[in-house]
């Protein structure tokens, strides 16, 4: 009986296995672009690609969304099904890399002399082991300030130059009846938020010893307490209905005028554009205060995995065409965030699209540009997380004081690593 | 079937054509059944002692094959013990039994209440089942949505109110990291209480209705009926019941995100919530095995006496 079951099931089995042949003209592409405006965007390459005859085709992800993006991935990978490229952040472009089923773009870095044109901290992400494995496709920045310009206008506020000076244009806005800061109340976004807190609050040679380098005694120095300390005092001008708010929801409120600020990555900008904002008109973007020349930054890859060589050709055409100068504009422009290269024209920018270049940059040349810990790039997931864990028990109260928070990250970061 | 099968070929030894095709016919039910056999050993019990397998390498991003002990299970357990600050791993599994002995319990009582009401012979009672077992025709994901619009002190109940002139009302627990579960309880109990009742009501139909009138008969009041004799009569369908709503309550994960997408600061975590976390966003797969399997242990633990005792020859 048992042998005729697994004979059965052999049979069964046989039919579901079948060669899965890619067509050698053709870039297959996992991504997560699916909305309005970064659709619209990736056209623009799709474009490029058909130009030179390579058809573009997405890997469908049920969905929607990077973790459920990732999660199939893993499983194509798994099975040996490699897509062309994927997009992909930080630290688990290392991972694949690490698993062996990275390309090698080296030659045609060479070739396009991507050396040279990008930042060479987001190299860190897109060359593993000396070969080209990734191509950032855009920079976003964390560490920004976004205001609704007619409600600082009615409270007669000025761009904030320091903590202090931020802390008082908040208390200018309570008074004035508006809620001062927009926040959503999701671990990543409190840490995003954060991660520009230490930064205003140590310096950027703190941020990077504490949150790139992960040293002990950064992290539970009396520096990191104050950061706390600081972040305690920003959660108490957040509206008593933050908890679990999405951030294009608090983006909302700032448009709307019924906040005047939000702390948020670059890509808000995109949900301004969408309302028909302009910046400076009706929007204004700061550093956020006491960050004024570093950059913490996280990017957008397009990872390149070890497709057969008759499939090579698209992927180099595909690598090329993501950072050619014209597609790093065109698609900048509409995502809010800044192009991968420093020496693309910044013509086509708004103001905030001008400044957050030429920031990167200063960054980039200054040694001032730092991976966030928030959105991955300042450590693998596991210690990202744990950070983010810490700093959402501060935010909701779970843990109640400064110093237990800097005895709770120092833990919580030690056993992840 | 077999023995049916080879008395067809004595009886027929000289057409050999037949006896192939009774052989067919032996194995045809062996065939048809063969695929979903070996998905259920291969998707569930060999996906199981994957995971077990897993729990104990040192499987980060990818699963490692090489096994290094039972670090995942230490640092478990030292989490379990961390309640000040709550680590998420404590977290997980106080609301597990918040959620689980709530859940469970007011399903129960509730559903049970419901079914007896229902079967005081009303009128209209065609309508009003289908409406109390409705919300099990819904998802998680729609349940927890409607509920989360509805709990959300800008949004729902607490800001209607406000509009129609009680100011003084006040209801955040969505919002409160102490009571964030218990919404996750009100939405459960919702969703699950009409096919409790619906269980109930079926048991209730069940009993025979010369015991009650013997009852009333000796003079029992309404109340020592039920007691004593309804009661005790529908323990199967307690068993029943307590199974169906004891999976269920291990393995919400989609209200807990529909809902509360993880409440403040992660409060409203489940086990599940915890496995996916580690196993997916956290690239901990081996932490993340490591609780699947105490999940599981956990529902083992539920199962096992149940069908020992159902599967046990009565005494009798």
């Amino acid at each position: 009986m048992l042998r005729k079951l697994l004979i059965g099931t052999a049979l069964a089995t046989s039919f579901v296995f079948s060669a899965h042949a890619a067509d050698v003209k053709e870039v297959q592409m996992l991504h997560w672009w699916t909305s309005g405006g970064e659709a619209a965007a990736l056209n623009v390459l799709k474009g490029d690609l058909a130009k030179e005859g390579y058809a573009w085709k997405d890997v469908p992800v049920a969905g929607g969304g990077g973790d459920a993006a990732m999660t199939a991935l893993k499983a194509m990978v798994a099975a040996g099904n490699y897509p062309t490229a994927s997009q992909m952040l930080g630290y688990t472009v290392l991972d694949y890399a690490a698993a062996g089923v990275m390309g090698d773009l080296t030659e045609t870095a060479k070739k396009e002399g991507w050396d040279k044109a990008v930042p060479a901290a987001l190299q860190k992400f897109s060359v593993y082991d000396g070969k080209w494995v990734a191509v950032p496709v855009n920079v976003h920045s964390v560490n920004w300030l976004w205001i609704n310009k007619a409600v600082m206008d009615k409270i007669g506020g000025t761009e904030p130059k320091t903590f202090d000076d931020f802390i008082a244009l908040l208390d200018k806005a309570k008074a004035a009846g508006v809620i001062p800061l927009a926040l959503g109340g999701q671990n990543w976004q409190e840490a995003t938020m954060f991660d520009s807190v230490v930064l205003s609050t140590g310096g950027p040679e703190f941020y990077k010893k504490a949150f790139n380098d992960l040293d002990d005694a950064s992290l539970k120095s009396d520096t990191m307490k104050k950061s706390f300390d600081n972040l305690a005092k920003l959660v108490t001008y957040v509206d008593p209905n933050f908890s679990g708010r999405d951030w294009n929801l608090a983006t909302a409120m700032v448009i709307k005028g019924d906040a005047l600020v939000q702390v948020m990555g670059d890509w808000a900008k995109g949900e301004f554009h969408a309302a028909k904002k302009t910046a400076g008109t009706d929007f204004l973007c700061y550093r956020f205060p006491g960050t004024d020349g570093s950059v913490i930054y996280n990017s957008d890859m397009f990872a390149m995995f070890n497709v057969p060589d008759d499939r090579k050709a698209a992927q180099i055409a595909l690598a090329t065409a993501t950072l050619s100068k014209s597609f790093q504009s065109a698609f900048n422009v509409v995502k809010g965030s800044v192009p991968a290269r420093t020496d693309v024209p910044d013509t086509d920018f708004d103001a905030c699209g001008k400044k957050g270049m030429a920031d990167l940059k200063a960054a980039n040349d200054g040694g001032t540009l730092f991976g966030s810990l928030a959105q991955g790039y300042g450590a693998p997931p596991a210690v990202a997380n744990a950070y983010k864990d810490v700093v959402t028990k501060f935010v909701h109260g779970q843990i109640k004081t400064s110093d237990e928070a800097v005895t709770e990250l120092v833990k919580a970061i030690d056993d992840a690593k | 079937m077999s023995s049916v099968a080879t008395t067809q070929i004595k009886l027929t030894p000289e057409r050999p054509r037949a006896s192939t095709r009774a052989r067919l016919q032996d194995a045809l039910p062996k065939i048809v059944l063969a695929p979903s056999f070996a998905i259920t050993i291969v998707f569930v019990y060999g996906f199981i002692l994957w995971t077990i397998y897993l729990s104990f390498t040192n499987s980060k991003t990818f699963p490692s094959y090489v096994i290094t002990g039972s670090r995942a299970y230490q640092r478990l357990w030292g989490w379990t013990f961390d309640s000040d600050p709550p680590s998420s791993w404590y977290t997980s599994i106080t609301n597990m039994g918040i959620f689980g002995f709530l859940y469970i319990g007011i399903c129960l009582a509730l559903g049970l209440f419901l079914a007896i009401l229902l079967d005081q012979k009303i009128r209209g009672e065609g309508v009003l089942r289908p409406i109390y077992l409705y919300p099990m025709a819904l998802s998680f994901i729609v349940t927890g949505v409607a509920w989360k619009w509805f709990l959300d002190p800008g949004l729902g109940l607490e800001q209607t109110l406000h509009q129609w002139g009680w100011t003084s009302f006040h209801f955040d627990w969505i919002k409160n990291k102490d009571f964030v579960i218990y919404t996750v309880v009100i939405a459960g109990v919702w969703q699950a209480s009409g096919f409790i009742m619906a269980m109930f009501l079926a048991g209730l139909r069940g009993i025979d209705g010369e015991i009650m009138k013997a009852a009333q008969i000796d003079g029992a009041t309404t109340f020592q009926l039920y007691r004593r004799i309804v009661i005790p009569l529908l323990r199967p369908i307690f068993l029943s019941a307590f199974i169906v709503l004891a999976h269920l309550a291990i393995k919400s994960y989609d209200l807990v995100v529909a809902l509360t997408s993880g409440g403040p600061g992660g409060s409203a975590w489940l086990p599940s919530n915890f496995m996916y976390e580690y196993t997916f966003k956290r690239n901990e797969m081996a932490v993340g095995s490591a609780s699947a399997v105490i999940m599981l242990m956990t529902i083992v633990a539920i199962i096992v006496p149940y069908l020992y005792s159902e599967l046990r020859e009565k005494p009798r």
